[in-house]
């Protein structure tokens, strides 16, 4: 284990009582409470952290919070997680971390932490707690409104944790303990809004137990997700320093000056032993000063402005520093680490360090985000808000404010301004401390320095130098957004947060422009990376999406079915008996229908109760074919098509009074029907006295098929009289089955004897058990799905949603007498009259029998003229939409919607799978009992 | 997420309303009356503009109402909400 060489002898927010573990690359050291893993390295001495993703290139600590682009680390242990920046990982003890060259690895066993979400509103969102974060929460709290404080460092303070401005650093705690005091207020650190949406919705991650390591408790989740949705909002997000574009600018040892500053004040850290500086403004002087302090050597600070302000010469020249003005770097010796570096004219300093500063950033991807407009300002030399439609105010560093007094004033007037916008009287904040500032002498607007463009790199993350932006440029690109996407500048973890505007200012630089003119790439969620499990939450595994199930379920599972989901239910697939597979359980399940008796549960058939005076016009007007005309005590079969005369569902209308109609579904289509009805109810004809409700939960349903049905109905409904003149096909009645109230249908979705049974949903269970055991002597079979589409499909009856797919007439399917010739309209009734529904190819749907008698076609492959396949493009027929076995052909069939194919019918066409292509002859699409025999048992 | 101010309810999250496209396009009073184009026209052809554009939303999860918005598509901004059958107004 190694000593920590590089800590400070005392200072810092680390708690030098509690030392903590650690293993990096396979190495031991310790680090403090207080630490990230970062500031840990650094105080170990270890600066290299990986290795860059495409040119291999030895990569170190760059920045010091969320902005950092080349330390991503793998943590291994307690938790595994990739690709995390070292520098926001908060030491533990155990933590287990490796270096990454830009791409993590997922962990393979499941995540054992919990995830969780809040909704929350408010007056006040104020997003960052820095100098002008909490001079806004402060004013805001105080008028008594409802404020919420995100922060994403793990205590409130900003930047001013990085400095050692005491006063401040003490207004920064009361005001803490006022906002954590006040039951209106939340303040939450450790929490980073990462997208701003609609109407002031913003969204931040918060991690709760991360820091924890292996010592979190289980009862806390481990990241929750706040959704808030403000009133007003305040962006106090800060700034980020940016590099400069010089000759090995990526090299370890070479470190933003900010963040050098935050690691000897904030972490009691030395980043190195002797600096050199870089700089193009005025804040690099402090960061150098801060340093001194610490005890590390400043070799030398070269400025490239051609002349500095005395006010800093002379500070540094006391502590005997050499200012060089209207210097830059010329080249940078050592590969691992930084060992000298050579300035313009030769002069080549010993130093183990490189501090740069080109300039700062406004943070503005939150105000970006929320549709704010960003405009350069020439004498800061960056980007600054310039207006957004969203009730926002910017503040602070993020504005273009750099000085500590006009942070705290511009907070100030940001948080007056949002609690008075919402209707309360600003109170007064905490007073704010006295901020002694030495004026400020405009920066240099410098981005490239003369050198080898091919190692003069503006995103270190990427590894986009350059040269290969010249390279964009050269091919005529003139967009940094085709700039970005061609060279992937800025589509890192760290989406640019400190090579964004360096690659505008590059982009500028080679083509001549103005930056200003130029601008920047579109800002979008997330500003920071965030977990697919915190955004989850607790949706996951059965939760994920709602299931539903009929009344019988419990029963379906206990007797062994598999089931299908179809839409949101949970359906008997089958029911295997004796290690049945799907083939062998569904031939026998159709044997019984077609030979004996079977039963299905039904429920989940889409049911609207239609009612009101004109319920039958309505139906005429939405059905293409009459409804009117249907008496009281039937039931009709009807297709509904959209305006462009394509079919959206189907089902039965089942006339219970004059004035009232049962409508019936497709299982998956019951809510889009629900809302078909209302839509046109509401908005094209609000004149009919119509209502409509769902009745899909209020019914179960309970198929009874087969020759022999009629023979357990009879024993079940000695009331009813089940011969076929007393109760003829497409009529129902209502009578008591089993003892139950219920409603008996004569419909047939087999083609053989069938009864639907309709009790309440309560009552399901007793009926079902009374079917079976009434028709246990007959043999009577339970059957799913499988089998239900077998049946079906050899009568050639269409599953819409399956055998169509909104592109299908019902003239396509072969449905020409469900169309009314009468009605003046319907809904899209004038479609069929279009050139496009009458063409002679329109596909459609027909039967296919394999010429071989024994292959299974997959459903989807697609259909072709010829024996073999040309050159592509190969001219496509159509394509199979339902494929199955049949017990009762005795070989595979198929559904298939193909061009002209009611013309083709006896001809031959072949099915392309894999290499070979398989003969299949057209048929008509009913291949079972065509004459309609057994409709009557 | 926008804010939508239902006519019936009050503002409300957008995950609670589904879209219904462009307000305004009636159902043809007698399509048989009308040509293949004009007829196409009316199935096939929306406006999409840049700007504030009128349409339709349901409050599915909520009052099931429809009602007609003006939003400005460029910045999702709810510049009116008026009810089904009310002709748009007129924004300054
Ligand atoms: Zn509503």
């Amino acid at each position: 284990m190694t000593q920590q060489e590089f800590r400070t002898v005392q200072g810092g927010r680390i708690d030098r009582d509690r030392p903590l573990r650690f293993r990096f690359d396979g190495r031991d050291y310790t680090g403090y409470a207080g630490d990230t893993l970062a500031s840990a390295l650094l105080a170990n001495g270890v600066h290299r952290t990986s290795t860059s993703i495409k040119l291999g290139r030895p990569r170190g600590i760059f920045a010091a919070g969320a902005e950092e682009p080349n330390a991503l680390v793998q943590v291994e242990a307690p938790f595994p997680e990739p690709m995390l920046t070292a520098t926001t990982v908060e030491l533990y003890d155990g933590l287990v971390a490796r270096g990454l060259g830009g791409q993590g690895r997922l962990a393979t066993d499941p995540d054992p932490a919990r995830y969780d979400a809040v909704h929350t509103h408010c007056d006040v969102l104020v997003v960052g707690a820095g100098p002008a974060g909490l001079a806004a929460a402060s004013v805001a709290a105080a008028s008594g409104a409802r404020v919420v404080v995100v922060d994403d460092r793990s205590e409130p303070g900003g930047s001013l944790l990085g400095t050692r401005e005491a006063k401040a650093l003490d207004w920064v705690a009361s005001v803490a303990a006022d906002l954590h005091a006040n039951p209106e207020v939340r303040l939450l650190t450790r929490t980073s809004a990462f997208g701003y949406y609609d109407d002031n919705y913003v969204v931040a991650v918060e991690r709760r137990t991360n820091h924890l390591g292996a010592s979190a408790p289980a009862h806390l989740s481990r990241e929750r997700i706040w959704r808030i949705r403000a009133r007003r909002v305040v962006l106090a997000t800060g700034a980020h320093e940016r590099s400069l574009a010089f000759d090995d600018n990526d090299r370890p040892g070479i470190m933003l000056a900010g963040a050098a500053r935050t690691y000897v004040n904030r972490y009691g850290v030395l980043p190195g032993r002797r600096a050199v500086v870089l700089t193009t403004n005025d804040s690099a002087y402090a960061a150098a000063l801060d340093l001194l302090d610490a005890g590390v050597a400043i070799a030398v600070i070269a400025d490239l402005r051609p002349s500095v302000s005395p006010l800093w010469t002379e500070r540094l020249a006391d502590r005997g520093v050499e200012v060089l003005a209207g210097y830059g770097v010329e080249r940078v010796v050592g590969e691992e680490r930084v060992s000298s570096v050579v300035l313009a004219g030769g002069r080549e300093f010993e130093a183990d360090l490189l501090l740069v500063s080109g300039g700062w950033n406004p943070v503005g991807a939150l105000y970006s985000q929320a549709g704010g407009k960003l405009r350069y300002d020439a004498d800061l030399g960056s980007f600054v808000p310039d207006g957004c439609r969203e009730a926002v105010a910017v503040a602070g560093s993020a504005n273009g404010t750099y000085g500590l007094a006009g942070c705290l004033a511009e907070g100030t007037g940001a948080g007056r301004a949002a609690v008075e916008a919402t209707g309360f009287a600003a109170g007064t904040g905490r007073e704010l401390p006295a901020a002694d500032e030495s004026p400020v002498t405009p920066p240099a607007h410098t981005w490239v320095l003369p050198g080898d463009e091919t190692v003069q790199f503006v995103d270190l993350q990427r590894d986009v130098t350059v040269a290969e932006i010249r390279r964009a440029t050269g091919t005529g690109m003139r967009s940094v957004e085709h700039v970005k996407r061609y060279t992937t500048a800025g589509t890192a973890h760290d989406q640019g947060k400190t090579s964004g505007v360096l690659t505008s200012g590059v982009v500028a630089h080679l083509l001549g422009v103005d930056v200003g003119d130029l601008g920047t790439t579109t800002f979008r969620p997330p500003y920071a990376p965030v977990s697919f499990a915190a955004l989850a939450g607790r949706d996951r595994g059965a939760l994920h999406d709602p299931i539903r199930v009929t009344a019988l379920h419990a029963w379906h599972q206990a007797n062994g079915a598999l089931f299908e989901n179809v839409g949101q239910w949970q359906r008997p697939w089958y029911y295997p008996r004796d290690g049945e597979d799907l083939h062998a359980a569904v031939l026998r399940e159709c044997r019984a229908a077609r030979e004996g008796v079977a039963t299905m549960d039904a429920s989940t058939l889409g049911k609207i109760d239609v009612q009101g005076p004109d319920a039958a016009v309505l139906l005429d007007r939405l059905y293409t074919n009459l409804m009117s005309s249907l008496k009281v005590g039937s039931i009709r079969y009807g297709v509904m098509c959209r305006p462009d005369g394509m079919i959206f569902d189907d089902g039965t209308v089942i006339r219970l009074a004059e004035d009232r109609f049962l409508v019936t579904t497709t299982t998956g289509n019951a809510a889009g029907v629900l809302d078909w009805m209302e839509d046109f109810l509401q908005t094209e004809w609000p004149d009919l006295r119509v209502h409509c409700t769902s009745v899909t939960e209020q019914w179960a349903t309970i198929a009874l098929v087969g020759p022999r049905s009629r023979e357990v109905l009879g024993t079940l409904a000695p009331d009813l009289a089940v011969d076929n003149d007393s109760f003829p096909f497409m009529t129902w009645r209502d009578t008591t089955v089993a003892g139950l109230a219920a409603r008996v249908c004569r419909i047939s979705f087999s083609g053989e004897l069938a009864y639907e049974l309709n009790v309440n949903w309560w009552d399901a269970l007793a009926l079902w058990e009374a079917v079976l055991a009434a028709g246990a002597p007959l043999g009577i079979t339970t059957y799913g799905t499988e089998t239900m589409h077998v049946l079906r499909a050899e009568k050639g009856y269409p599953i819409i949603g399956q055998d169509t797919d909104g592109t299908v007439t019902p003239q396509d399917l072969g449905m020409d007498w469900i169309v009314s010739k009468k009605k003046p309209d319907f809904i899209g009734k004038r479609s069929f009259a279009r050139a496009d529904t009458g063409r002679p190819d329109r596909k459609h749907l027909v039967g296919l029998l394999p010429d071989d008698g024994e292959t299974l076609l997959p459903e989807g492959a697609h259909l072709v003229e010829m024996e073999s396949l040309p050159e592509p493009p190969v001219p496509m027929l159509g394509h199979v939409t339902s494929s199955y076995h049949s017990a009762a052909l005795g070989r595979p069939f198929a559904l298939a919607l193909i061009k002209g194919g009611r013309d083709r019918i006896g001809q031959r066409v072949y099915a392309p799978l894999g290499d070979v292509l398989v003969p299949v002859t057209i048929t008509g699409p009913v291949l079972y009992d065509p004459e309609g025999k057994r409709r009557d048992g | 997420m926008m804010l939508i101010p239902c006519p019936w309810c009050g503002p409300r999250e957008e995950a609670e309303f589904h879209y219904g496209g462009q307000a305004h396009v009636a159902y043809p009073s007698d399509p048989a009356a009308l040509s293949d184009e004009e007829w196409a026209r009316f199935l096939f052809f929306r406006d999409n503009p840049k700007g504030p554009f009128a349409e339709r939303w349901n409050h599915s999860a909520s009052c099931r109402r429809w009602f007609n918005v003006v939003r400005d598509t460029v910045t999702n901004e709810i510049l009116a909400v008026y009810k089904v059958g009310a002709p748009r107004p007129v924004l300054a």
